[in-house]
């Protein structure tokens, strides 16, 4: 579902009714009352301490399979924090405590016998920089996870970085440049080249750490378009601080405010009638 | 590759890592407690109080003692401070608050380069320079080489603290009409006095610890010499005599001298580690 | 201010200037590469040459830098990447200790403990299995003496560690986060991530790091004279004595009489000056370049 864009509606604009104005166009076909059964994640009052800092506070939300879900919030309202638990990025930091559980397919990735690694292949991420790894080639970086993995056959590499380059709109940019360093490309370029080496393992789950917001209109929109068709594909949380880019890309919005999840629901309905007065306040640019 | 295979990988590198941690801290330990288990066994009041004389002395265990290096080594290294300090720090702020200047650059690789030279040509150089010229050996001439070893290490530290001032500092004072000098001497300065004198202590206790440079300058002696002008005796330097000398008397007197030595380096960069941490301005590039 | 700054030119230069017109009879009596490859050195005979102290210098600096490397640049990530942070700062701290303790220490230790150790249960043994079972590698070994090449570079490795731990350490404190996390978000183990996200980030401050170890150990004099045997005759053997360019300096200068002997050491500093300060520029480059070290702890 390609949408029209212009750089307008990505530039700042904060009032409603630009965004009630990109709402109508959509089709209200995501209900969670409708789609309960295909709930890929879950978390279950999840929160995460740095020492005594509370990052976030029982969190329980669900995450719709093939969607888009998007975290929003003013800065410091936890929703990074919270995305980094979906996939145990926690672990790598000894202050940081999580409890609660994270479900992926009914099973609790924070669970006694799972493998973070194994979870980190199903989880993919993708951060706010561009984040090639700089001293390999184009090619090198899409199959830097495949390599990982321990595969070595030359055609099943070509076809997998092919098809993940395809999928990330990047392959008709690149694909006479394969063997150039990574750090030639442009830094749009960058990040779809780093959401295809995420999409080159084959992930379940896709999470996005503000992608956009080193990246310029043009750039961005390129990824925002990216995002709505790479749905069918894989299931996508995406933490954003721009409204319109939750209003544009996510079937799903999570108000984040202060470590706690204000509000879950329907983009949709978020952006036209939200239920709490915060989430009101904040979409209607009143403070954040 | 499955996930065993390259979680086995990961732990093989991981013993590796830690191996080779344990193969460099564990030669230092025992190198430290050999220094100080053979060091204080060879201690007395002696050492501190009598000067060395000739090898029959220690031979016929009368008393003997290192008293005139530890005198001398104080004399060298304040006089090779007192050279090096005011041109190490002055050649710092150079380095780190004229960044616009074209030579600086340059200057700054150079400095860096300095730093790396070896300690034996400072000496060489200092022989050329001052003992040639005036005819003789001398503590002079010995701390002229040690001041050559401390004044590119204190231009380094010094303009790597500075660095770490924020600009804004300067900002300010230039935003006065001050000029630059003034605006260095009254507030950049100030703001990195902790910093640099960490920097001049590392280098003081660097210089301290080098025999290489006054083997051939200060030369040494055994006897007790307040003269600058003539030769003089250092620890680093007689350490190295003694340990190289034929007498079993004279090897325990050297040990006494390492942990001496090994005290004081140890203790000046405790406290140039604990200064530096205290005040967060730590020398660090 | 400028002044002060072309004090650190002038020390530069001067040094060069001064070692060679002190050392320039020889030079250029002998010619600059006549006096380099000369493999002759007798102060009695009047035969001065620097090439034995080349070698040894060239052979010493470059077993101690391949021995110290990979364990330097494994403590260097240890330190950290892998150790909790109180464990990691302590090993820093020793680390940084070990530059600081001076080198005659470390060579009395090297003359009473290590030498003797090193002779009594590994040159004496293998020489005697060498006597019986392989003859022909005698000529290579040597006989087996207190101070030799091996002692002196197992010290020098060890003295020169601490400067490729700490650039290792100072590139890798420089890799960005997002660099780590992309590796780890690829589900990549610890050593994955480091060898995908971090090394190729860091790889130029540990060759920089290597470089200045390798200057270190071109200039290193008092452990080398302490054990290196001090022998200034060819061919060197494994197990026994030999020389260094800064070795020959602090062992003979002193009782150099001879105008001509004083000379050709001088020279010999020169041609140490020449090789410490072009690895040292190529260092000091990089470090500059990449904004990494300066550290004087």
């Amino acid at each position: 579902m390609a949408r029209e864009m212009s750089d307008t509606t990505i530039a700042v604009d904060q009032r409603v009714e630009k965004i009630a104005w990109d709402l109508t166009s959509r089709p209200a076909e995501y209900d969670p009352d409708v789609h309960s059964e295909a709930v890929r994640m879950e978390t279950r009052e999840l929160s995460v301490k740095y020492g005594k800092v509370v990052g976030v506070e029982g969190i329980s939300v669900p995450i719709y399979s093939n969607t888009v879900t998007a975290l929003i919030g003013p800065s410091g309202c936890g929703k990074t924090t919270f995305l980094r638990a979906l996939n145990r990025m926690h672990d790598l930091m000894p202050s940081a405590a999580v409890t609660g559980e994270v479900l992926l397919d009914g099973e609790n990735i924070y669970g006694r016998r799972v493998d973070p690694v194994m979870i980190r292949r199903k989880i993919g991420m993708v951060f706010q920089k561009p984040t090639p790894f700089p001293t390999m080639s184009v090619y090198e970086n899409v199959v830097a996870g495949l390599r990982l993995v321990g595969i070595r056959n030359r055609a099943a590499l070509d076809e997998v970085a092919e098809q993940s380059l395809r999928q990330a709109a990047l392959w008709e940019e690149v694909k006479d440049r394969l063997k150039a360093p990574a750090s030639a490309l442009s830094g749009g370029q960058q990040q779809r080249l780093s959401i295809a080496r995420a999409l080159a393992v084959e992930p379940e789950v896709l999470l996005m750490d503000e992608p956009t917001s080193s990246l310029d209109p043009k750039a961005t929109a390129r990824i925002e378009q990216l995002i709505s068709e790479l749905k069918s594909a894989v299931t996508i949380v995406i933490v954003t601080h721009n409204m319109q880019q939750a209003a544009r890309v996510s079937d799903f919005t999570a108000f984040f405010f202060l470590g706690s999840l204000i509000e879950f629901g329907t983009t949709n309905k978020i952006f036209t009638s939200p239920e709490e007065q915060r989430t009101e306040d904040y979409i209607t640019g009143r403070f954040g | 590759m499955t996930v065993r295979a390259r979680y086995i990988r990961d732990g093989v590198m991981r013993s590796l890592l830690i191996a080779s941690t344990l193969f460099i801290v564990v030669p230092l330990l025992i190198i430290i407690s050999y220094v100080l288990i053979n060091g204080i066994g060879a201690l007395n009041w002696n050492f501190f109080t009598v000067e060395l004389g000739s090898p029959a002395r220690a031979m016929q265990g009368r008393p003997t003692g290192l008293a005139h290096s530890i005198v001398g080594t104080v004399i060298i290294d304040l006089m090779a401070l007192a050279f090096a300090a005011p041109v190490g720090i002055a050649a710092g702020i150079m380095l780190s608050e004229y960044p616009d200047n074209p030579i600086n650059p340059p200057l700054r690789v150079l400095s860096s380069t300095l730093n790396g030279m070896p300690a034996i040509l400072m000496g060489l150089l200092a022989f050329a320079l001052v003992v040639r010229p005036f005819g003789g050996f001398s503590a002079v001439s010995g701390s002229v080489a040690l001041a050559f070893v401390m004044f590119p290490i204190i231009a380094r530290s010094v303009e790597s603290v500075l660095r770490t001032t924020p600009w804004s500092l300067r900002e300010v004072g230039l935003a006065l009409g001050l000029p630059r000098w003034r605006v260095i001497i009254s507030t950049v300065l100030p703001a990195a006095k902790t910093g640099i004198l960490t920097g001049v202590l590392i280098a003081f206790a660097r210089a301290a610890g080098e025999a290489a440079p006054l083997l051939f300058t200060s030369f040494g002696q055994n006897y007790m010499n307040l003269d600058p002008g003539r030769a003089m005796d250092t620890l680093p330097q007689r350490l190295y005599s003694l340990a190289i000398s034929p007498y079993r008397e004279w090897h325990a007197m050297g040990w006494a001298a390492a942990i001496v030595l090994l005290v004081f380096v140890m203790t000046c960069f405790f406290v140039a580690r604990l200064v530096a941490g205290r005040f967060g301005t730590r020398a660090d590039g | 201010m400028l002044v002060f700054g072309l004090a650190i030119i002038a020390l530069a230069l001067g040094m060069g200037f001064v070692l060679y017109t002190q050392g320039s009879v020889p030079i250029r009596g002998q010619g600059f590469f006549g006096f380099l490859f000369e493999t002759t050195w007798n102060p009695v005979s009047g035969v001065h040459g620097a090439w034995p102290f080349l070698l040894g210098t060239i052979i010493t600096s470059a077993a101690a830098l391949a021995l110290a490397f990979f364990p330097a640049v494994g403590v260097g990530i240890f330190a950290a990447e892998y150790a909790p942070p109180k464990i990691g700062s302590v090993i820093n701290y020793l680390v940084d200790l070990l530059a600081a303790v001076p080198s005659v220490v470390i060579g009395i230790w090297g003359i009473f403990v290590f030498a003797p150790w090193m002779r009594d249960t590994f040159y004496i043994p293998v020489y005697y299995w060498a006597v019986e079972s392989a003859p022909a590698l005698l000529p290579v070994l040597g006989a087996p003496a207190s101070y030799n090449i091996i002692t002196a570079t197992l010290l020098l490795a060890l003295m020169i560690t601490p400067y490729t731990v700490g650039l290792t350490r100072d590139a890798i404190k420089l890799v960005p986060r997002e660099q780590r996390d992309a590796a780890w978000a690829l589900g990549a183990t610890h050593w994955e991530v480091m060898r995908l996200g971090i090394l190729p980030y860091a790889r130029g401050g540990i060759v920089a790091g290597a470089i200045l170890s390798l200057a270190r150990a071109l200039g290193e004099t008092m452990v080398i004279a302490m054990l290196i045997g001090n022998s200034n005759r060819l061919p060197f053997t494994f197990f026994g004595p030999a020389s260094t360019m800064p070795s020959v300096i602090a062992n003979e200068f002193r009782e150099a009489v001879e105008t001509m002997h004083l000379a050709s050491l001088m020279a010999v500093g020169f041609y140490l000056f020449l090789l410490t300060f072009v690895v040292n520029l190529i260092a000091a480059y990089i470090q500059r370049k990449l904004n990494i070290g300066g550290r004087v702890l």
